[in-house]
């Protein structure tokens, strides 16, 4: 184990030097230097703007100089000031963070809670009418996109019926509050996006869970446990659903690019405080290096996803381990 | 042909056919603004209501059919392109070749794909053909892997090395049996691209940093939705299920092929 997690350690070195160089090289796409873009694009930067991504870029210096300059910049958190308000990326990022990864962290355990046993109830009865039910749900919802579904639940339960908030995070007299009335409007207003968020991740895990579950009752220690004598409950429970359910570990790591990139639509959408919302002002306002920021953020956030799926994957089932070293 | 096939197929030709003859079926032009004719409901002379400068839904969504379809053909298609040249150069030549490609790949996979598609536009500037652009660059991974996948197991088989027996180029193995020995998988794959992307270009197009007004899709249709929630349910509803009907049709297709390759 501590050999697998040391080599999977050693491999995530290669990929931030990727992360970071194509985060570098996404800047210097633009014909031209990317100040000089800045400037024909958007009138509202100053010359005085320009001057400072200049310098934080270091735009007379080699390319390789360049990087290594920036590199040695982001390693030490700073990822320079922002456009906007010339305040430091890092703290604008640190603030909305939280909101982001509670919105997040919530769908996933929704999304978990649900959808495991939709599949496994899915997979017990194949094509019988919950199977088949869980099946068109699973297409539309596939189909349909998050923001549009935000739309017709935004004009559903917050303008039609009137039950739930459509927008922000918190009630205007939020500051006046007692702590479980503050708890309890911080709910009612997060029901929406964290439902729309849900949305994507749990038709795609109701489908694993159910092949999953269905390859594993196929497997040959299933007829041995039949074979013994298990009641069916036994068998399902102890045996099938323990193997099927490990895999489902990686899904975490999956997810992550998924609900990052979603954010920013249902952040924007319900004008939540959250990183999505603030990339979203950021490239309204061609925010340089609150966009870089935020794109080499969600890179490593998406890289420690999957190395912490992979290696709990790795700790429930000795098998991978093994099947990696050789 | 399996329902799923048939029903995918028919729905798509459909909107393929509206797209095609967009100019003889609209019956406004859709950029046309009528000040007498704001957000007026669904009536027999705006069969699906108009928005709020009084242009018509219908033939701004026949229109926007063109765009979302093109924008997803392309983007898909640019997308497979470059996941066939990787994959089949990682999967057929593997060592250093193989593992240089794969790392790209891992590394191209951390980034969420909306933001690196953001962060580019933020930068070139929203228009149809980036956007076709970098939806295709952004997207090509899975391809690239599937491929690679596919090649690595039929280079091993009699047929190629009859094949190298008798002297045929790599170029001509790749080319000539490999990839077309392969593109079963990379079909269904497309398939769910074209859907993929078509709901990317829509998002895109919603918050305003996609096709730009006034040519109209999907997508920036949507835009005046939330501003008239409540108000105008036509705008948000008939663009929407256009898109949920498009997207259902591609993953019809999809999952038909699937069955049908086994």
């Amino acid at each position: 184990m501590v050999s697998y997690i040391t080599r999977r350690l050693l491999g995530i070195i290669p990929l931030l030097l990727g992360i970071t160089i194509i985060s570098f090289a996404i800047i210097h796409l633009a014909p031209g230097k990317p100040t000089t873009l800045e400037q024909s694009l958007n009138q509202k930067v100053s010359l005085e703007a320009r001057e400072r991504l200049d310098k934080l870029y270091g735009l007379d210096k080699p390319l390789h100089i360049q990087y290594i300059n920036w590199l040695n910049k982001i390693i030490r958190l700073d990822f320079g000031r922002s456009f906007g308000d010339n305040r430091p990326v890092f703290n604008k990022i640190a603030e909305r963070l939280p909101v982001t990864l509670a919105i997040n962290i919530l769908s996933l355990f929704f999304i978990f809670l649900v959808a495991i046993p939709i599949g496994i109830k899915s997979a017990l009865n194949p094509n019988r009418a919950f199977d088949k039910s869980a099946t068109i749900f699973v297409f539309l919802f596939f189909a349909a996109p998050t923001f549009w579904l935000a739309l017709l639940l935004m004009n559903l339960f917050g303008i039609k019926l009137g039950w739930l908030p459509i927008s922000g995070i918190k009630s205007l007299d939020f500051e006046y509050f007692t702590f479980s009335h503050k708890l309890l409007d911080l709910a009612h207003h997060l029901i929406l996006p964290v439902f729309v968020s849900c949305i994507g991740g749990l038709a795609g895990l109701s489908r694993y869970m159910r092949s999953s579950m269905m390859e594993a009752l196929n497997q040959p220690y299933i007829y041995s446990a039949r074979a013994k004598g298990l009641t069916e409950n036994q068998v399902i429970r102890k045996h099938a659903l323990r193997n099927a359910i490990l895999p489902i570990v990686t899904i975490v790591g999956l997810a992550i690019p998924g609900l990052l990139g979603g954010s920013v639509i249902f952040e924007s959408i319900f004008a939540l405080p959250g990183i999505g919302r603030l990339f979203y002002e950021a490239v309204m306002m061609r925010d340089y290096p609150l966009i870089m920021a935020e794109v080499v953020l969600g890179a490593v956030l998406t890289m420690l996803g999957n190395l912490i799926a992979d290696i709990s994957y790795a700790y429930v089932d000795p098998r991978i381990r093994y099947k990696n070293n050789s | 042909m399996s329902r799923k096939l048939f029903l995918g197929t028919l729905i798509i030709a459909v909107f393929s056919v509206i797209a095609i003859l967009a100019p003889l079926l609209s019956p406004y032009d859709p950029s046309q603004i009528d000040g007498a004719n704001l957000l007026m409901p669904p009536s027999a002379r705006h069969l699906l209501g108009t928005d709020s400068l009084g242009r018509d839904i219908l033939s701004r969504m026949i229109y926007g059919a063109r765009i979302s379809l093109s924008i997803g053909i392309i983007a898909v298609g640019i997308a497979t392109m470059i996941g066939l040249i990787f994959g089949s150069i990682a999967g057929f030549y593997g060592g250093l070749a193989d593992s240089l490609i794969m790392r790209f790949v891992d590394i191209m996979l951390c980034f969420p794909a909306f933001f690196l598609i953001l962060a580019v536009v933020a930068i070139l500037e929203p228009s149809i053909f980036n956007i076709m652009i970098i939806i295709g660059l952004t997207s090509w991974m899975g391809p690239a892997r599937l491929i690679r996948g596919e090649i690595l197991s039929l280079k091993e088989r009699e047929f190629i090395q009859a094949e190298r027996a008798i002297g045929a180029s790599n170029f001509r193995i790749i080319n000539r049996h490999l990839i077309p020995n392969a593109i079963g998988p990379v079909l269904v794959n497309a398939t769910l691209g074209i859907a993929g992307a078509i709901l990317i270009e829509s998002g895109l197009s919603f918050l305003g940093l996609g096709v730009q007004p006034p040519v109209s899709s999907w997508g920036n249709i949507l835009i005046e939705a939330k501003s008239t929630l409540g108000i105008a349910w036509w705008i948000t509803i008939f663009p929407g299920l256009a898109i949920l009907i498009t997207i259902l049709g591609f993953n019809f297709i999809a999952e038909g092929l699937k069955e049908k390759i086994g």
